[in-house]
């Protein structure tokens, strides 16, 4: 306490010779990491417009005038990415839960349950999204289903949910698997059944654990929403794609990225936030 | 059908050599590569534009007009090399590997900022494309009855900024990637109606969507913002001055016409929508 006070108060002479060494090593990675930043900005922003093709890619990619007649419609369109995001994402993750919990079933009774979880996780991993999106998006509403019901928006978001509760199942299922078994004998010593060991003792911590892993799914989700535009809701990445052509440039796809990273940036901040909180408690 | 396009062959193989000598030198040192004219199509190229996807054979009224446009400056028709881009290629920045594409380009003022348009080669009537349950159903060719339908359109044609001004639908509209994708959602019912170039549409209508029919057009003479189709050249090539030339020159002598009374439905019997 008192060396904490003598040295706010700045008197040097209180820094031992290793604290002194120690800030020197400091000052210079400092000074080091500031250095090498500076030159490769430098580099970029020298470099980069010298090449011959510079101008041309600034008209066709960042050009200020379409960024601004583009942009309003862009935020406009962003909000049905928003919309469709909103009503996955709960269903999304009560579904993986569910098949999370088929895949641990012990009961041999059950079995059935295990193997739909096993299979449905193997082939919905298995595809690549956009695939399942075309396949349901097109496919489901051409058996001939009448209006509200064949909507691009009902079949799309399906699909998203189908591949993304798989994505989750697994991850939830690691974290089940991250419970030590001995809880679970535990529990059952203390006289809990089946059921209430897995939702009073081994979920909590199982979802706990694996909370910044299922963060993570839910940005790439967001990412995702953009392949329904392949079957005609019109969002962000569609609206912009609209916008290329009619002005023949890319500068709407510039400013659709923008604000995707507006979104995602903050949100992986905050998932390795908790993942940094979880390694704390944990060690 | 051989016949047809033997004597279009034989045609535009005759005229080549009876033009070879006088348009030869306009431009000569502007392709790409030496004495070879470099034309750019879509992957794949439709029908009827190019059929069978194949735009070395000629037929097709694109690749018609292609052959036309070459012989014209003075290439002989295997001097002709077709490459494959998509809209997003020909627009990007950068060295290109055509001289021109070709891939029923409308032509507007925004897009001309950043790249050429030759002038057009063809003007296009704007054609809804619907099927037999939706005018069973009720629709006709008024716009006050095309309001209430649910529309598609293909996003990256210039189909859109026409349906939001002259249709004004009650429903935002559906896009897609594709042509291919906007009949299958029309198939699954999840679009009523869908506006392409009428060549396209009659297509569509004829062979592609089960039960296609047109409900009507809108005239390819109305006095605002009618969609002609240019051949598209990177910024500034000077190519451009010599392709005019000759589209001028096709235009004039009534080959230009010739070539779509060949390979273009006369789109007759299509109700008009004022």
């Amino acid at each position: 306490m008192t060396d904490q006070t003598r040295s706010q108060s700045g008197s040097a002479p209180a820094l031992t010779r290793r604290q002194a060494y120690e800030q020197r090593l400091r000052r210079r990675s400092i000074t080091i990491a500031a250095g090498s930043t500076l030159a490769v900005v430098l580099a970029v922003v020298l470099l980069v417009p010298l090449s011959r093709g510079w101008d041309a890619v600034k008209r066709s990619f960042f050009n200020g005038e379409v960024f601004a007649k583009t942009f309003p419609g862009l935020l406009d369109a962003f909000l049905m990415n928003v919309a469709i995001f909103l009503w996955c994402a709960p269903i999304i993750a009560v579904l993986g839960l569910l098949i999370a919990l088929f895949r641990d079933v012990r009961s041999p009774a059950l079995y059935p349950l295990r193997l739909f979880g096993a299979i449905y996780t193997d082939v919905f991993r298995g595809l690549p999204v956009i695939l399942v999106i075309y396949l349901i998006g097109f496919g489901v509403p051409g058996l001939g289903l009448p209006r509200p019901w064949n909507s691009p928006y009902i079949w799309g978001s399906l699909a998203l949910i189908l591949v993304y509760a798989a994505y989750v199942a697994e991850v939830i299922r690691s974290g089940i698997d991250s419970i030590h078994h001995s809880q679970r004998a535990a529990a059952a010593s203390l006289g809990l059944s089946d059921g209430d060991t897995m939702r009073y003792v081994v979920l909590p911590q199982a979802i706990r654990n694996v909370a910044p892993a299922n963060m993570n799914l839910f940005i790439a989700l967001q990412k995702d929403v953009a392949l329904l535009s392949f079957i005609g809701p019109v969002e962000v990445f569609r609206q912009a794609g609209v916008y290329k052509s009619l002005l023949a440039n890319f500068t709407p796809y510039v400013g659709a990225a923008v604000i995707f990273l507006a979104l995602t940036i903050p949100a992986t901040r905050y998932a390795d936030y908790l993942m940094h909180k979880q390694r704390r408690r944990q060690s | 059908m051989k016949t047809v396009v033997t004597s279009a062959l034989l045609l535009a193989a005759t005229s080549s050599m009876a033009l070879a000598a006088g348009h030869g030198s306009c431009a000569t040192g502007l392709t790409l590569e030496e004495n070879v004219l470099t034309i750019a199509t879509g992957n794949p190229a439709y029908y009827p534009w190019v059929l069978n996807d194949a735009p070395e054979s000629g037929e097709g009224y694109e690749a018609a007009v292609a052959y036309a446009i070459a012989a014209e400056l003075g290439f002989e028709a295997d001097a002709v090399k077709w490459v494959r881009t998509s809209f997003d290629e020909a627009i990007q920045p950068g060295a290109k590997d055509f001289d021109f594409n070709m891939q029923q380009y409308s032509i507007t003022p925004e897009r001309e900022q950043m790249v050429d348009f030759s002038l057009p080669y063809y003007t296009s009537a704007m054609a809804v494309l619907t099927t037999q349950g939706v005018v069973d159903a009720g629709a006709t060719a008024t716009l006050d009855s095309l309001k209430g339908l649910v529309w598609g359109a293909d996003a990256s044609t210039t189909a859109l900024p026409m349906l939001t001004e002259i249709v004004a639908p009650e429903k935002d509209p559906l896009l897609y990637g594709d042509n291919t994708d906007v009949t299958a959602a029309m198939q699954a019912n999840q679009i009523d109606a869908a506006l392409f170039d009428l060549p396209t549409a009659l297509y569509l209508s004829a062979v592609v969507v089960e039960g296609g029919v047109l409900l009507g057009q809108f005239p390819a003479d109305r006095s605002e913002n009618p969609d002609q189709f240019g051949l598209l050249f990177e910024e500034g090539n000077p190519l451009r001055d010599c392709v005019n030339t000759a589209i001028t020159a096709l235009t004039d002598s009534g080959k230009l016409a010739e070539i779509e009374a060949i390979w273009l439905q006369k789109a007759t019997g299509v109700p008009v929508i004022e």
